[in-house]
């Protein structure tokens, strides 16, 4: 046998990984691929646009009071003749810190939880399991709103509450993962060289249960959104002068027969948000888990 | 199936026994007491205030006090309406919120079932679309976007109906519409994965293949799997409407215990507080065991334990 005969590495075709599938796969969606780039485009305007914006959040001009959009104003001004356009970007940067912070905090919680819970698997297992089921069945957003009351109104503790109560469903599908993983054989492997419970877990077991963490997680970012905005809508998240996309969508609808633009505009930026994060949700679902991406 | 019944309902009293101390200690932790309203009170009259409510005993007192009596079935009197009992209150202002809720569901489920089986039956067509993007849309706008909207059309625009408040029969329309046509997004989704999923299994080949005819596949066959998932969303959702109905009863200004909820918190009316948390835990408990036993009736294979 010559070596010519063999050939050469490169001509072979290259095998690929699953993460480059369902990238290939993520990219062929190019509704999911849109909503992502109209995403990032929202992400950048809030967090840059107010360093470009003449007008201060605070800054009133009562003489002027609400005036439709025009070339100094592009959104318009509000009562009392505040901008608008630099309103709705800060805004915007609490709405998605609330959105990234709150996730985080459902992500920890949910994520240890249900991965403790699915490794030790047995009685433990079940009692947390039932104690998940527990919490399922209580009226969840009025403890966020008994949280928030009882312990001030800190935007860190509207974080928190609100991630402490949306890291239940996270919990039950690490769990699920988790508990399929840990009789197979290269975790007896990594426990047989003798590997910590927890570094097991979390080294060797949650990589392999990121797919549908990574999705729930995209999927948690609009409710925990929606949620903040509801309570700034009942007079309960971030308090004035500071403004969310709820707060302002409140002030909104109160004056929306006069000046229609104060409820159109944040409206608009929000529920266009939410509906991106949904579609790029639903996209990297139907990537990763090939199974449910029959429909 | 009665045992499963007895424990759960067993497992519920430990649920309420939480969920009221938890709400007890939790809205006592509010700066502001119940009489601290915009009026000083006099010292004399705020302590004889205090002494009848028993509010001047020591906080684990009272909440021994407190719990005999939510036990023994008596709600307390609200402190901010004096006297009147907090029972009296719920009862009032519940049914505003239970015509408004089950009107919505009604038309989330009439609108989003047939919707997600059309969706289904005609997937990757126009139809299929434009009936996922909708629902799509639905998921996305918020109550209090939806809500003012409506409002606008339907009260200002048109005229048809009153834009807020609680005076004509016509009043339930438009807030059930707003709630009902976001839930309708929801299920519409759940609906047409259900649906497929069902589509696409042996059994169906089977039914095909001895001929029977569509229509019958899909309302006999079909549909009691597909429907899984939307009953499994039932009990959210339910929950989702009594407590998404703090937003709604706001937009609108209807007279139902949601606002009293939010003002008792407000206000620290803390036997309102308690009871209407209660009450509230208490009903979504019970949704919730009438979920799992309608799920087990639908799905042989869900074995209630």
């Amino acid at each position: 046998m010559s070596a010519s005969s063999l050939t050469p590495l490169a001509a072979l075709p290259r095998g690929r990984s699953l993460r480059q599938d369902a990238w290939a796969r993520l990219r062929k969606n190019r509704l999911a691929m849109v909503c992502g780039v109209v995403l990032a485009g929202v992400v950048l305007l809030c967090y840059g646009g107010p360093l470009f914006c003449s007008y201060r959040i605070e800054a009133q001009n009562l003489d002027m009071g609400a005036t439709p959009p025009s070339a100094q104003h592009w959104f318009g001004t509000d009562e009392a003749g505040r901008d608008l356009l630099v309103r709705v970007l800060t805004g915007g940067q609490v709405s998605l810190n609330v959105g990234a912070l709150a996730t985080l905090v459902s992500l920890i919680i949910g994520v240890a939880y249900g991965a403790t819970a699915g490794y030790l698997g047995g009685r433990v297992d079940s009692v947390m399991m039932r104690v998940v089921d527990v919490l399922y069945s209580l009226p969840f957003m009025v403890f966020v709103i008994l949280l928030t009351v009882a312990f001030g109104r800190s935007m860190m503790l509207l974080y928190l509450a609100i991630g402490a109560v949306e890291w239940l469903t996270m919990a039950r599908i690490v769990r699920a993962g988790v508990q399929a993983q840990a009789r197979q054989e290269f975790v007896e492997a990594a426990r047989s060289l003798g590997l910590s419970d927890a570094r097991i877990i979390f080294r060797h077991i949650v990589p392999n249960v990121l797919g549908p963490v990574i999705v729930y997680t995209t999927l948690t970012v609009p409710a925990v959104m929606l949620l903040e905005a509801a309570l700034s809508f009942l007079g309960l998240g971030v308090q004035p002068p500071q403004s969310s996309w709820g707060s302002l969508i409140d002030q909104g609808a109160k004056s929306m027969e006069t000046y229609p633009w104060l409820l159109a505009i944040p409206a608009a930026f929000f529920s266009l948000t939410l509906f991106c994060f949904n579609f790029v949700g639903d996209g990297l679902r139907d990537a990763i888990d090939v199974k449910s991406s029959k429909d | 199936m009665l045992r499963f019944i007895l424990r759960r309902l067993f497992q519920s009293l430990l649920v309420l026994g939480v969920v009221f101390t938890a709400t007890f200690f939790l809205i006592r932790l509010k700066p502001g007491d119940p009489f601290s309203g915009e009026k000083a009170m006099p010292a004399s009259v705020r302590a004889q205030m205090e002494k009848r409510y028993g509010l001047d005993l020591p906080v684990w007192k009272q909440y021994f006090v407190h719990a005999a009596a939510f036990a023994r079935g008596d709600l307390l009197p609200s402190l901010r309406y004096e006297g009147v009992p907090n029972a009296k209150i719920i009862a009032d202002s519940f049914p505003v919120s239970l015509v408004i809720g089950l009107s919505a569901l009604t038309i989330a489920i009439g609108v989003g079932l047939p919707a997600g089986i059309v969706a289904a039956l005609r997937k990757n067509t126009w139809l299929d679309y434009s009936a996922m993007s909708l629902a799509m849309l639905g998921i996305c706008l918020p109550t209090f976007v939806m809500g003012p909207v409506l409002q606008w059309i339907f009260g200002l625009k048109l005229g048809w109906l009153n834009v807020a408040g609680w005076f004509e029969r016509s009043d339930w329309i438009l807030p059930s519409a707003t709630m009902g046509l976001i839930y309708a997004a929801y299920i519409a989704r759940l609906t047409r994965g259900g649906m497929l999923e069902v589509l696409n299994q042996d059994f169906i080949r089977t039914a095909r293949a001895k001929g029977v005819p569509g229509r019958q596949i899909v309302m006999g066959h079909a549909l009691r799997g597909g429907l899984l998932p939307v009953v499994a969303f039932l009990g959210p959702a339910f929950a989702g409407i009594t407590t998404g109905s703090f937003i709604i009863e706001k937009i609108f200004q209807l007279p139902g215990l949601g606002q009293h909820f939010v003002g008792s918190v407000f206000n620290s009316d803390y036997t309102l507080v308690q009871a209407t948390t209660v009450f509230y835990a208490a009903l979504l408990v019970l949704i919730n065991l009438g979920t799992d036993i309608l799920q087990a009736w639908l799905n042989p294979r869900v074995r209630l334990t």
